[in-house]
């Protein structure tokens, strides 16, 4: 089984035998991923029924849920791992969001295609149309990605928090770029965060 | 295993209890209604218990002994089906309460050569499940791999993993809630004054002729019955349509095909169910607050290790989606490891019963999860 590239940073991440939760896991496949190859206790969080009802089916403990409202019932500190990916962007409140991350999980990843990468710029500037890409395949009034975000904003987001990063990865493609330039070069980022003591 | 006459299909058992109701009765003896289906395991690890919604029995996956109709949920379970007799050991028990196999007011009291009737205890959905319980200790059964159950049956699952958490390792609650709402209530006592309203209802004590209170009853189920569809299942099946005529009869007549439908089904029910068991089990089911049960939190009766998986659907307006919500909030508080799903039906309540891949798949995932591996 192969995992989408974010899922697979994250994958070879998460220390075995942790507690995780998947928030927007889809049809469970980096939960199933931890589970099988790391031992972990993986939870999950999906909108979708039909997703939930897959990752139900290969007997995973998914709950449909709303981010934006759902994570408040989780008591703080309950898992390792909390994991957001590709869906902070689609979030009412991603602020709100990122904190309950960080209360509930003792360290968060969070990845999320970057607005700012050149082929969205390119897009922006001379077609002049909002840019539909291949992490952003949608046209604007279907997205469900309502809170655009680049690396740069979210690293400037972290530091007014306060949050601590322990590690981030950038991605063109399949293949990893360099943080220098990431703001350009990346079509999408991953952070590994957690809160200041 | 085949040797052992308390496996099978179309079992009593008489336990000598007692068994101490919540009303505060010592309540002996009690008779147990029950099938099995599959082997125990030599480890006695495979035993799924299943519990029946408000008017169903034990005839679970089997031909019903005398109606010879199919049990009520041949399609969840059987050989190769979701909930595997193949792999699994099935029991199905008839509830306390209930008139189609155990103990309740249509059944004899000792003390007096009599029927019950209403002097039957008052009994609750945490009775039924020590009754059930009690039935475990005489089958050897010390721990569940699973109890499932819908509506109703939820109701016991969740009454199970949250009195004995140590003998439940996981339950699957289909279609239910934590507690009944006012607006459940209000429906049920609709359906109890209507049976007591009849007079021949006559205080319960019908049982020495044969002329119980039928119209009261079967108004009862009818009332029943609508909240276990929905709306739109009701338009798509009858809409305004009228019954074999072709104009309104400006009477009382059915004139229209759901008055039609919910007559047939008011009548059909009566032949098969007592009324007075309908107030008792009406009553365990109003009276059932899992969280009232745990000081009033209900992430507080969830303490075990138990799993679970909640499975909820879009038109059920009896036990509908929010009460679900409830039970996993409480289950995530509790930090339990629980499933939840809303699945897409038009049926309303009633679709639990029915046809859902969807359903299968689901249950079917969560059981093999569970599997020792």
């Amino acid at each position: 089984m192969t995992l989408r590239p974010d899922l697979s940073i994250i994958a070879a991440t998460v220390q075995p035998r942790t507690r995780v939760l998947d928030i927007g896991c889809g049809d469970g496949a980096l939960m199933a991923a931890l589970r099988d190859r790391h031992g972990c206790d993986a939870r999950g969080l999906e909108l979708d029924a039909r997703d939930v009802a897959a990752a139900m089916g290969r007997g995973l403990s998914v709950v449909q849920g709303d981010a934006d409202i759902d994570l408040a019932d989780y008591p703080d500190n309950s898992f390792d791992y909390a994991i957001l990916s590709q869906t902070l962007q689609t979030t009412r409140r991603p602020d709100w969001v990122l904190d309950q991350l960080l209360r509930i999980g003792r360290r968060a990843f969070v990845s999320f295609p970057n607005f700012a990468h050149w082929r969205v710029r390119a897009s922006l500037l001379f077609g002049g149309r909002m840019p539909v890409t291949r992490l952003l395949p949608v046209e604007w009034y279907a997205t469900p990605n309502i809170h655009h975000v680049t690396v740069d904003d979210f690293r400037a987001f972290l530091k007014t928090r306060g949050i601590v990063v322990e590690g981030c990865w950038f991605l063109s493609g399949d293949q990893r770029t360099g943080s220098a330039m990431a703001n350009l070069f990346a079509e999408h980022a991953v952070f590994l965060l957690r809160r200041a003591e | 295993m085949s040797e052992d006459a308390r496996f099978g299909l179309s079992r009593t058992v008489t336990l000598p209890g007692p068994l101490r109701l919540d009303g505060g009765v010592l309540l002996s003896p009690v008779d147990i209604a029950y099938e099995t289906y599959g082997t125990l395991a030599p480890d006695g690890g495979n035993a799924i218990l299943v519990c029946h919604a408000l008017t169903g029995d034990h005839h679970l996956a089997s031909n019903h002994p005398r109606t010879g109709k199919p049990g009520w949920w041949t399609r969840m379970v059987g050989p190769s089906k979701p909930i595997d007799t193949d792999k699994y050991l099935v029991i199905c028990a008839n509830v306390l309460g209930s008139c189609l196999g155990s103990s309740g007011p249509a059944t004899i009291n000792p003390a007096t050569g009599k029927p019950w009737a209403m002097a039957f205890p008052v009994i609750t959905i945490r009775d039924m499940v020590r009754a059930q319980a009690m039935l475990l200790d005489h089958l050897g059964i010390a721990r569940l791999f699973a109890v499932v159950g819908g509506s109703m049956g939820g109701m016991q699952a969740l009454s199970w993993a949250a009195t004995f958490p140590e003998r439940v390792a996981a339950a699957v609650v289909i279609a239910s809630a934590a507690r009944h709402s006012a607006q459940n209530i209000a429906f049920h006592e609709v359906g109890r004054q209507a049976i007591m309203a009849d007079h021949r209802w006559r205080g319960g004590d019908y049982y020495h002729d044969s002329d119980p209170p039928a119209s009261g009853l079967a108004v009862a189920r009818m009332a029943a019955h609508i909240t276990y569809l929905s709306e739109a299942g009701l338009t798509a099946k009858f809409g305004r349509r009228l019954q074999a005529r072709d104009a309104k009869t400006f009477g009382f007549d059915a004139d229209f095909q759901v008055e039609s439908y919910l007559r047939h089904q008011g009548l059909s029910f009566v032949d098969r169910f007592d009324a007075n068991s309908y107030l008792y089990i009406t009553r365990a089911l109003d009276y059932f607050d899992l969280a009232e049960e745990h000081g009033g939190t209900l992430a507080n009766a969830f303490r075990g290790d138990t799993r679970f998986c909640l499975v909820s659907f879009d038109t059920d307006w009896l036990y509908p989606t929010s009460e679900s919500r409830t039970i996993v909030h409480a289950l995530n508080a509790a930090g339990a490891p629980a499933s939840f799903v809303e699945l897409s039906s038009p049926f309303g309540h009633d679709a639990f019963l029915l046809e859902s891949p969807e359903l299968d798949r689901v249950i079917g995932g969560f059981l093999q999860n569970g599997t020792p591996r």
